[in-house]
């Protein structure tokens, strides 16, 4: 079974600072005049869990993710990672595009090392880096192809290996699999729980799809649409030991997919 | 086409236009038209005169030092109006007014301000090639996939790294065909501006052609005119052809 | 939660619709800004003077002026724009025939493609010189030095057109058993529209460059006729006021165009500019 919670979890540490790696506090976003994207977002990032944004189109959950990144700049309020107020992308922010932002002239190894290319580590170092990564996300022997000679879940393989290659705290993915197709999203799925459960990275994870939220999270966040607003925090109890297959036909599992349908269908009009 | 099974590419319809032309100043039927065969063997006596290879060797400079400028100043343009709206408003309707106006109302001025000499010649290739150079960037620019920036800057890249290690690139296939059509117009504007300068290279020649009733050479020139611009537009083709593959991928 | 809703859009609608009220007009005010800093330059180029042939801006208005009030001006684009209007309604009309033929027949299209690549990507301007000989100096002449500029770029994209002519569309035709003739008056030639519009638009532009230089270099009519003959008297400021009234002029004719086809042809680019 899951847990529901209005807006603050009983999980939530006595100690945001030490145990939540993000902060967000009253976070409000306007485009224009007249688009309220976010209204006083508060949420808290446990380190080393994965968080997902979840809600239906238009709930800003894109817009916060990007706010996090600091590509975006709120109307109002404040974002914290690691206890700091974020005035741009960091290094301790690693993200990872729903459209790839592959560089489409560049091999897949100088696209996984790029992150560094930009920091000026020395070519043999980053390219060092960058080859263990691509071994890690399975594209071992894609290293001299280009984006174009490669499916849509490997372009996104190249995209995580670029996100972890850079070594950050915190993996922000924006709808990561939507342009994968079914069969290969969930062997994608799978293939990130394991990564992450050896790289111990935190992660807010942006989706619209309910199963792959059950599915990959630790804390979901729905949120309600115009303005987004936070509906509530679920936390799926799933046991992460049984096989994928077992997961997908776990009780708790389609409980809490059937549950956050009910809580998100009255938003579909 | 296909002719007995094999398929023949369309360039090869030159040759039935040729074939036309030759019988046409066989025939006589204009006094301005000698056949094709006697046009080329008088162009063969034309590339080994002196005056030709002075004509042609001030003509290729005044149209790479254009070239170079136009090239530089419009891609400039081109990256400011893409990345600045202030730019873009200041900027966008005069690229765009130049872009089609009637330059060859232009030169006679350019002739009263930089003489009658080489200058004359750059400024007005320069001017016929810019303008589509930086329209052509602009929408290469606009053409950029924001995420493509938005991944320069969350991995902490500098405004100069964004521009030379992500955005030039990105913009690549726009800023080529740009190039290649501004080549296509300098070459045009080269032809108009010694055309009424016309004592200068290749335009003295055309007139001194012209007024004499040379017409088996004026073609000469004509010709080799012609064949230097589409060989340098398909130069330029080529290029673009090979970067094509990532043009397509962009989303 | 609600009291904050409300108090939130309060406090950032001040400066934000602030600023989208000066962003709307900052483009407007820009374009004055960089017309008005021209013209100053200019003014100034002028008074220096940089060049003896330089008059300043007062000058080649009060010029223009003049010469717009004794008519000189409108006759001067009278004879301009016979042979333009002549030259690209011939261009236009042989064109998009010979275009659409191109995008519909194969053989047409092998035949006639590669004759108007080359003549668009040629300076064929070069052959103006010939045309006096075998065309005299007359109004035939001017037209078809427009018409040798004009025509290659319409029949290129008139052909362009017919070819990129959506093929769902037409398979849409002929799954509800149109004829092929309505498939290509009721589908492809509607479907091509801007983009032939487009064509027409880029061969009038063509056009203005051949017909001006026509004129400077053929006989001097028109608007050529006033570049050339102030040129030769020495009164630069009527000479900088025919050419800056042409460019002015085809700018606006080519604005117009575009509005048109924006309007009638594009709707849906409308809304995003």
């Amino acid at each position: 079974m899951a847990s529901v919670t209005a807006m603050q979890s009983p999980h939530a540490a006595p100690d945001p600072a030490k145990d939540n790696i993000v902060e967000v506090r009253d976070i409000t976003k306007f485009y224009g005049t007249d688009i309220h994207a976010l209204d006083s977002i508060n949420l808290a990032f446990p380190t080393s869990q994965m968080t997902t944004l979840l809600g239906p189109s238009g709930c800003g959950k894109t817009t916060l993710l990007k706010i996090i990144a600091g590509l975006l700049e709120p109307t109002a309020g404040e974002v914290f990672v690691k206890g700091k107020p974020v005035t741009g992308p960091g290094p301790e922010r690693a993200f990872v595009f729903q459209d790839f932002a592959l560089l489409p002239w560049a091999t897949v190894l100088r696209n996984v090392a790029f992150g560094l290319e930009l920091t000026h580590q020395p070519k043999a170092e980053r390219e060092e880096k960058a080859r263990q990564y691509i071994d890690k996300v399975g594209l071992g022997g894609f290293e001299d192809k280009y984006p174009h000679e490669l499916s849509g879940g490997m372009r996104q393989r190249v995209g995580l290996a670029r996100a972890l290659a850079v070594n950050a705290d915190v993996l922000l993915m924006d709808e990561p699999f939507s342009a994968v197709d079914e069969q290969t999203r969930r062997k994608f799925q799978e293939d990130l729980l394991h990564l992450l459960s050896v790289e111990k990275k935190s992660v807010i994870f942006v989706t619209h799809s309910i199963e792959e939220a059950v599915y990959v999270s630790d804390q979901i966040v729905l949120l309600s649409p115009r303005p987004g607003r936070i509906h509530s925090t679920i936390r799926p109890e799933i046991s992460r030991d049984a096989s994928p297959d077992d997961i997908r036909r776990d009780k708790a599992y389609l409980d809490t997919v059937e549950e956050i349908w009910n809580n998100l269908r009255k938003y579909l009009d | 086409m296909v002719l007995f099974g094999h398929r023949i590419p369309p360039a090869y319809s030159l040759l039935i236009w040729i074939g036309l032309w030759e019988l046409a100043g066989r025939l006589e039927l204009a006094f301005i038209l000698p056949p094709f065969s006697s046009v080329i063997a008088e162009l063969w006596v034309l590339a080994q005169r002196a005056d030709f290879h002075a004509a042609a060797l001030q003509t290729l400079q005044s149209f790479f030092i254009g070239m170079v400028i136009a090239i530089i100043g419009g891609v400039a343009i081109g990256f400011a109006m893409g990345r600045s709206r202030v730019a873009n408003s200041i900027l966008g309707m005069w690229v765009n007014i130049f872009a089609s106006a009637p330059l060859s109302s232009l030169v006679p001025v350019l002739m009263l301000l930089f003489g009658l000499g080489q200058t004359t010649i750059i400024v007005t290739v320069v001017l016929f090639a810019i303008w589509i150079i930086a329209l052509d960037t602009y929408a290469g620019v606009r053409h950029i996939s924001p995420s493509l920036s938005e991944m320069g800057q969350s991995f902490g890249a500098s405004r100069w790294q964004l521009l030379t290690k992500v955005l030039f690139w990105a913009a690549l296939p726009e800023i080529l065909a740009g190039i290649r059509m501004g080549l296509i117009r300098a070459v045009k504007g080269i032809v108009i501006g010694q055309l009424l300068v016309s004592v200068v290279a290749l335009g003295r020649l055309f007139r001194t052609f012209s007024d004499n009733f040379q017409f088996e050479e004026f073609w000469a020139l004509t010709l080799i005119l012609f064949v230097f611009a589409l060989a340098f537009s398909s130069m330029i083709g080529w290029l673009e052809h090979k970067v094509e593959y990532y043009a397509g991928s962009r989303i | 939660m609600s009291t904050t809703a409300s108090s939130a859009p309060a406090a950032v609608e001040g400066p934000e619709s602030g600023r989208a009220f000066l962003g709307l007009g900052s483009v407007f005010v820009y374009r004055l800004l960089s017309v008005i800093g021209l013209f100053t330059i200019w003014e100034i180029a002028g008074l220096i003077p940089i060049s003896v042939a330089f008059p300043t801006f007062s000058d080649t208005m009060q010029a223009l002026w003049e010469m717009t009030a004794d008519g000189r001006m409108t006759d001067a684009y009278g004879e301009t724009l016979k042979p333009l209007a002549v030259g690209v309604s011939i261009s236009a009309v042989f064109g998009v025939a010979i275009g659409v033929g191109m995008g519909l027949n194969r053989l047409f299209q092998w035949t006639w493609e590669p004759i108007f690549v080359v003549l668009q990507a040629s300076p064929v301007a070069a052959l103006i010189p010939l045309i006096t000989y075998a065309y005299g100096i007359g109004l035939t002449a001017k037209t078809v030095a427009v018409m040798i500029l004009a025509a290659p770029i319409i029949v290129l994209n008139t052909y362009k057109a017919v070819r990129n002519a959506s093929p769902t569309l037409i398979q849409m035709c002929r799954s509800f058993q149109g004829t092929r003739l309505q498939e290509i008056w009721k589908v492809i030639i509607p479907n091509a529209a801007p983009v032939i519009f487009a064509g027409l638009r880029l061969g009038v532009a063509a056009g203005f460059i051949g017909v001006i230089l026509a004129e400077l270099l053929i006989t001097p009519t028109g608007i050529g006729d006033l570049i050339s003959y102030h040129r030769s008297v020495a009164e630069y400021a009527h000479m900088y006021a025919a050419v800056f009234s042409i460019i002015v002029f085809s700018a606006v004719m080519v604005g117009l165009l575009e509005k048109v086809e924006t309007n009638y042809f594009r709707p849906e680019k409308k809304k995003g500019h």
